[in-house]
């Protein structure tokens, strides 16, 4: 009986510290959802952050736009979100699940070509891909992920997409693309310079058409559906401050404006 | 239209019939050993065996990245015949073996140790041979269980996605079997495509589950005399 006992009144306690984990925040939390190649910038970003902020808790969220998007469709607790491409962003405002006067283009970034770096296939550019001893490239799956999409823009404006296309490797993030290249088990890779410029066991060979890359845009926004709207906003405010923008070009990004 | 399904069925449904090809033969030749082998080692090479079945399937896969990749042994002893598995359909049937077997081999195993030797001590009274007594003796009374063992390794083999992923990749046209397709299809949004998929796997689920019932309703009476 006593055993019985304890048992209730064990599972009492579990459900009430339970319980109260949902509720103790009483600072205020930013879920930041972000591209999966502003991995390094935005940590960096969110420990400033925390410096000047402590009463603020920054959760990031690093994943291929797609997803994103669809998360904040899906009512995921997303409260800022920093598109590596202007189309995911568009389909949120058609949505009007974007706070309209907060969103502002943030970044540029270049699109590359990249090979492993004991590559000696001498790919010095997009058309050498069509080569015989390309075997394998990898490009982020064009249907979610932004760099993909604009590989996919690059072979077709270069005419060599119906060459390349039963040789493409498709990757759920640009990350992932990069870490196919780096282990070499493809022969060349299409991410952006930041995403290259983070691995030594890459060799940037080729950069896109001027036409594409300035097409490469990162919109920053507050989402509509977030919970705490003024720390969103203050957070949106610091990532268009000095220190963001010192990080953010440490790591290869152009900052709009600066 | 039709070809965004007919593909990966196409695929998953070659690599999971070449897989579950190579998991019969080999998970009937590895009970058949181990059932008689009584060695020190037994208990060892039997967690061996049964590895992959308790391993989170992303350690399977990176386990064999690192076997087969541009840097592992197995990779650098097929690149000298210029050949890569990496992202390639051979690589398909490759995870799916490797994550089958072991079911496999513990049904073939379990329904081999189950024969009564009585059975197979007469045969071979009467002038049999060793491979006479498993093809004429053992493995037809064994037959439900290790035909059981096949239609869950098919059913394992269709349904790996984690270390498939990360060893072949996803390559419409020709890795992305159907669970890789419906992965992509969620994260794309396409809902429809990822529906239409997954009502594909669970006839063809159920359609196996239909056959396990029935293999294992045949049991063999045995006759004392």
């Amino acid at each position: 009986m006593n055993s019985r006992y304890a048992v209730y009144v064990s599972i009492v306690l579990l459900l009430i510290v339970f319980l109260c984990i949902g509720c103790s925040t009483s600072a205020a939390t930013v879920n930041v959802s972000a591209g999966a190649g502003l991995t390094d910038a935005i940590s960096e970003i969110n420990v400033l952050y925390k410096q000047g902020r402590p009463d603020i808790t920054v959760i990031a969220n690093f994943a291929a736009a797609g997803p994103l998007q669809q998360q904040i469709e899906n009512g995921a607790p997303a409260d800022v979100f920093i598109s590596p491409s202007p189309k995911h962003m568009d389909m949120l405002e058609a949505k009007h699940l974007i706070i309209e006067n907060t969103r502002r283009d943030l970044l540029r970034n270049k699109v590359v070509l990249i090979v492993p770096g004991d590559s000696t296939l001498g790919i010095t550019g997009f058309k050498d891909l069509t080569g015989d001893m390309v075997k394998k490239v990898a490009i982020g799956d064009p249907e979610s992920v932004p760099v993909g999409m604009y590989a996919q823009e690059i072979f077709i404006e270069y005419g060599i997409m119906d060459a390349l296309k039963s040789r493409l490797v498709l990757a759920g993030t640009v990350r992932q693309v990069l870490q196919y290249v780096e282990s070499s088990n493809v022969d060349a890779g299409v991410v952006f310079m930041t995403d290259a410029k983070t691995s030594p066991d890459v060799q940037i060979v080729a950069n896109a058409p001027d036409d594409i890359n300035n097409k490469v845009v990162y919109p920053v926004a507050v989402i509509a559906t977030g919970k705490d709207r003024t720390a969103a906003v203050d957070y949106e405010e610091f990532l268009f401050g000095s220190q963001a923008g010192s990080v953010f070009e440490k790591y290869g990004f152009s900052v709009i404006g600066r | 239209m039709l070809e965004t399904y007919m593909s990966p069925l196409w695929i998953s449904l070659s690599t999971v019939f070449t897989a579950t090809v190579i998991t019969f033969f080999t998970g009937i030749a590895a009970a058949r050993w181990m059932a008689r082998y009584q060695g020190r080692m037994r208990d060892f090479i039997d967690g061996l065996l049964i590895l992959p079945l308790v391993l989170p399937p992303t350690v399977v896969g990176l386990g064999l990245l690192m076997l087969f990749g541009k840097h592992g042994p197995i990779g650098q002893m097929l690149l000298i015949f210029g050949a890569t598995v990496v992202f390639s359909w051979p690589a398909t049937v490759i995870t799916a073996t490797v994550v089958a077997f072991p079911l496999m081999y513990m049904n073939a195993r379990g329904a081999f140790e189950q024969v009564d030797i009585s059975m197979e001590n007469a045969a071979r009274t009467l002038g049999a041979s060793e491979w006479r007594v498993f093809w004429s003796v053992t493995l037809p009374l064994a037959w439900p269980g290790v035909a059981a063992g096949a239609v869950l390794a098919f059913a394992r083999a269709l349904g790996e996605f984690g270390a498939t992923l990360m060893l072949a990749g996803y390559i419409p046209g020709k890795t992305a079997t159907i669970p890789v397709t419906i992965y992509f299809a969620v994260q794309n949004g396409d809902m429809n495509q990822a529906l239409i998929l997954v009502l594909i796997v669970l006839f063809i689920v159920f359609a196996s589950l239909g056959a396990l019932a029935y293999f294992k309703s045949k049991t063999y009476k045995v006759v004392t005399v």
